[in-house]
């Protein structure tokens, strides 16, 4: 008897909770909300080792706050969310960190694409950012089939970052745009528009004409599926945005509360809605004058 | 059908009313944000005071030397403020900052590049500072100057440089990818156009907001970024606070590594100006010949 009084308080609860969020929400939504927000998920191997846990149950809560974080994002409408999973520098950890990592991925891949999840739910689009190349088989494997699973979903997209850091991605960028113009280059020479190749790599004066354009770059970006983040949260507590998206964040309010990954909460989001909204005019002022 | 009308009406009102609601409670909760604020800025201006008075001793032990290069990120329209900027840079003087790159976006602080330096009598240009320098006597400050196309606009230049290189090595395969597009080239590249400065470790950001606004994104991979508040309500103890903040935090980062490394980002540009000013000569002395 006792028993069924107790679930139904906390059903009541609940319900009030959640009442109360969507209310916020309704509240926040008569001013301009963020179009993207990017999360690093910092702090998930501190969590574990002051909890006293074993290593690899960190990630595994820090996953559970990544679908609250989602859930949030979903129920203000945010359209674009980037999150932060794997930095190719974090493939210089040990080996057996690494691995379990890998698995763990692998196995968090698998059950976002199940019918029942939250990611057809929200009718997420997943697009796995980065080299991807870096990845073990098995992974890489998981997120092709993802990306491919969830191609037809549009409500909304989530963006990982795996085997991410954003110099690699310049690099990148710059290396795809150079390959680019150089077909070009070879169709037009076989065709005989005879542009001078040779002349072309002699020539090495300031004054030569930008044959690669800033655009170009751009657009080979991995990032290039979704628009600049608005916000990006880094937790526990440190500003440096450790190689991710350099080159997306010149106008982007970056916040960072000062709690672990595993820990952050609905308060952290709606502060960071907060502020966003508080310097939004700026943000946006800036945005244009790009 | 007078009723349905009504109904309507009625259903318009309630909304609008609804509406109303909605957006006085948003102004109520931004309200107390902003109050929330305030009382942050007074605690800061408190404490500031307190540090540069000298009460609050801890700040007074400071290993600069963990900091080796900061860069400061003004607000293109505060930038105009060039006298609060040189305020700032005598503070950072006196704090014992060796070398400081000064960013805001619209290249401001680029264009008054000499005046700064002219009220500044000891300090050099990044790029000019000679190996000598480096040995850092002190009370010396060389500093560096960056705007927004020296971010995006510099990667595109470089990308030019690296295309020259990838049709001199007759296109496509995979050795030429190793041999081209590595981070270690494109750094090279953008060192070659001008643009690769050293990363700073710490970058304080003068604006309305926590944002970098656009400074080059090839240098702060692992910055710590760190928001000042607005130029004109700029103060000597939170500056302090905050370099002193940063010394803490790297507590465990090697000393033995701070020549070294400025050396290597500075020495084959300093080489590089000095190849080019030679070259110049040369060409002068040919056409006068």
């Amino acid at each position: 008897m006792e028993k069924a009084v107790g679930s139904m308080l906390s059903q009541i609860f609940e319900n009030l909770v959640c009442l109360i969020r969507k209310f916020i929400f309704c509240v926040l939504s008569v001013a301009p909300l963020p179009n993207h927000i990017a999360f690093i998920m910092d702090g998930n191997r501190r969590y574990a080792k002051k909890r006293g846990l074993m290593e690899g149950v960190g990630h595994k809560v820090g996953f559970l706050a990544l679908i609250s974080m989602l859930r949030c994002c979903h129920e203000l409408g945010v359209r674009y969310v980037t999150v932060y999973a794997f930095s190719i520098d974090n493939f210089k950890r040990s080996p057996k960190e690494v691995q379990s990592l890998m698995e763990l991925m692998q196995e968090k891949i698998d059950d976002l694409i199940k019918e029942e999840s939250i990611v057809n739910r929200f009718g997420l689009r997943i697009y796995f950012i980065g080299n991807l190349k870096l990845l073990s088989e098995p992974v890489r494997l998981a997120a092709e089939k993802a990306m491919l699973a969830t191609a037809k979903n549009s409500k909304a997209v989530l963006c990982i970052c795996v085997a991410y850091t954003s110099t690699n991605e310049i690099v990148n960028a710059v290396k795809e745009s150079i390959e680019e113009k150089w077909d070009e280059f070879c169709v037009l020479n076989a065709s005989g528009a005879g542009y001078g190749l040779i002349k072309l790599g002699g020539s090495e004066g300031d004054e030569r004409e930008q044959l690669i354009k800033l655009i170009d770059i751009e657009k080979h970006l991995y990032m290039a599926v979704a628009p600049e983040p608005d916000i990006i949260i880094r937790t526990s507590g440190e500003i440096r945005l450790s190689n991710f998206l350099l080159w997306q964040s010149a106008v982007c309010y970056l916040y960072s509360p000062s709690v672990l990954w595993p820990e952050v909460g609905f308060h952290h989001f709606l502060w960071a809605i907060l502020n966003f909204q508080r310097n939004h005019s700026y943000l946006y002022k800036k945005w244009k004058q790009q | 059908m007078d009723f349905r009308d009504t109904m309507q009406k009625v259903y318009s009102w309630a909304c609008q009313i609804g509406n109303l609601g909605l957006w006085i409670i948003w102004l109520l909760i931004h309200f107390a944000v902003d109050l929330w604020y305030f009382a942050l800025h007074i605690a800061c201006a408190i404490e500031s005071y307190l540090i540069s008075s000298g009460i609050l001793k801890r700040y007074k032990a400071l290993d600069i030397d963990k900091l080796r290069y900061l860069a400061i990120v003004i607000e293109s329209e505060e930038a105009y403020h060039i006298p609060a900027v040189i305020q700032l840079l005598q503070w950072l003087v006196d704090i014992g900052v060796k070398h400081v790159c000064l960013y805001d976006a619209e290249g401001i602080l680029k264009k008054s590049k000499e005046s700064i330096l002219g009220k500044l009598n000891n300090a050099t240009l990044f790029e000019e500072a000679g190996e000598s320098n480096l040995l850092l006597d002190h009370k010396h400050i060389t500093l560096e100057f960056a705007s927004f196309p020296d971010g995006k606009e510099a990667v595109a230049k470089a990308a030019n440089l690296l295309f020259m290189k990838y049709v001199k090595l007759g296109g496509s395969g995979k050795i030429q990818e190793e041999k081209i597009f590595t981070e270690a080239h494109m750094s090279e590249a953008l060192r070659a156009v001008g643009c690769k400065g050293p990363e700073p470790d710490l970058l304080l950001v003068y604006g309305p907001v926590r944002c970098h606004l656009g400074f080059p994104a090839w240098r702060i991979r692992y910055t710590e970024i760190v928001h000042m508040g607005r130029l004109k309500s700029m103060r000597y103890g939170s500056l302090l606070k905050a370099i002193y903040k940063f010394t803490m935090v790297r507590q465990n980062y090697g000393k033995s590594s701070f020549n070294y490394i400025l050396l290597l980002q500075v020495v084959p540009h300093v080489l590089l100006k000095r190849y080019e000013r030679t070259r110049d000569l040369d060409r002068k002395n040919e056409s006068v010949t």
